[in-house]
């Protein structure tokens, strides 16, 4: 999973593969904009079969944050 | 069969332009902040005049496009989320304006999608044989209706209209419209009015300014967008390459971008003036119509699919010949 969200930031993000951690912070390490959060919602609902609410989404911080996220909708 | 074409087109917007470098001094903002996120640079912005006339300014530029007498209109149709009254219709205001009398006239709520509404009911009106020539117009002063503290809104809207003349015609102009409401998803954008108070109860809730919670309608926007384009190509048997132009309600340049990319289809085709009058509701997609017509750019026979999406949710797509 973690590789393929891997592929998914570097996409949407436009962002290097060595910039994507765990530790990275979406808006401060990677720049993302609450649009390119949207974006990458709806891609990681397609490719993961999950929903994120919307709400949800000012939680997660880190790309960390985003696994977790992930892994408990997947369980 | 009877077809409808757009035998005219017009728009209007105010002189007024408000610059991001303007909104600066207005709000907590800046001009690089709105450019990267929504695309816009300009608005035009009412100095008093009201939806009705600006739409009265667009319709009698669509007539004189299409060399027709308000006269001999027997429809008008207007869609607006910022009516001039809650009654009467600024339909009915525009008919006086321009001296349509044989016209019945009146409003339709749709949102951002008004205009594509406006056209898939004067299409089956007029395949019906009941009606011959309707002007659809669409008509906004957003500019009234936003909270003008509030940086995640007011940046967004300006004022404008736009018109057509949608007439019974052996050619097939219109193709094809579909339309579309999710209820559901209501409290996405609203503009909402008076509360209930009288002599019996009282419902909490004051007269407020747009509201909108952008990062769902973007979700929202780009999915419906993609989807329905999709499925107007697909019915009709036209891949990318048939389609001259994508004419999408001016909301949001990365709305666009999004979608044009989901598509797999050149952006250059999505023609885009939101720079210059930002979201104009309703009259996004005829004030950029008749802005490519000015320009030359729409040649005969050009296959052109317009998309709409807003509040209500409502979307809607049409599929046009030039």
């Amino acid at each position: 999973m973690l590789e393929k969200l891997k592929e998914i930031l570097v996409e949407e993000l436009d962002v290097e593969m060595e910039a994507v951690t765990l530790e990275a912070n979406f808006k401060e390490d990677l720049e993302a904009d609450s649009l390119d959060m949207m974006q990458l919602v709806m891609e990681i609902e397609e490719e993961f079969e999950i929903e994120v609410e919307t709400e949800e989404l000012a939680l997660i911080l880190t790309v960390g944050d985003l696994v977790a996220y992930i892994e408990k909708k997947q369980a | 069969m009877i077809h409808a074409e757009i035998l005219g087109i017009g728009a209007y917007a105010p002189e007024a332009v408000m610059s991001n470098v303007d909104l600066e001094k207005i709000v907590e903002t800046s001009d690089e902040w709105i450019r990267s996120r929504t695309g816009i640079v300009n608005r035009h912005l009412s100095e008093g005049e009201n939806t009705s006339d600006l739409g009265m300014k667009a319709s009698l530029a669509a007539l004189e496009d299409a060399g027709l007498e308000a006269e001999e209109l027997d429809m008008i149709l207007l869609a607006t989320i910022t009516p001039d009254h809650l009654s009467p219709s600024t339909a009915a205001l525009v008919q006086k304006k321009i001296g349509a009398k044989h016209a019945v006239a009146m409003d339709v709520s749709a949102g951002c999608t008004g205009f594509i509404y406006l056209l898939d009911l004067a299409r089956n009106l007029i395949a019906s044989g009941s009606y011959e020539k309707i002007l659809v117009i669409g008509a906004e002063v957003l500019s009234k209706h936003l909270d003008w503290t509030d940086r995640n809104t007011c940046i967004l809207f300006g004022d404008g209209a736009g018109a057509a003349i949608i007439a019974k015609s052996e050619r097939n102009g219109i193709c094809d419209t579909k339309i579309y409401t999710d209820g559901d998803m209501n409290d996405l954008i609203v503009i909402p009015t008076r509360s209930v108070k009288n002599p019996f109860g009282e419902r909490e809730a004051e007269y407020n300014a747009l509201v909108m919670k952008g990062q769902d309608v973007f979700k929202f926007a780009t999915k419906v967008v993609t989807k329905s384009l999709k499925e107007m190509m697909k019915a009709h048997d036209l891949t990318n390459e048939d389609i001259r132009w994508i004419v999408p309600h001016q909301a949001n340049k990365r709305i666009i971008d999004f979608a044009a990319s989901k598509l797999k289809m050149d952006p250059e085709k999505f023609y885009m003036n939101l720079h210059e009058y930002g979201n104009t509701s309703a009259a996004s997609i005829p004030l950029a119509l008749s802005e490519m017509k000015q320009k030359g750019l729409l040649a005969k026979g050009d296959k052109i699919l317009l998309v709409g999406f807003g509040a209500g949710l409502t979307w809607g797509t049409a599929l046009i010949q030039w």
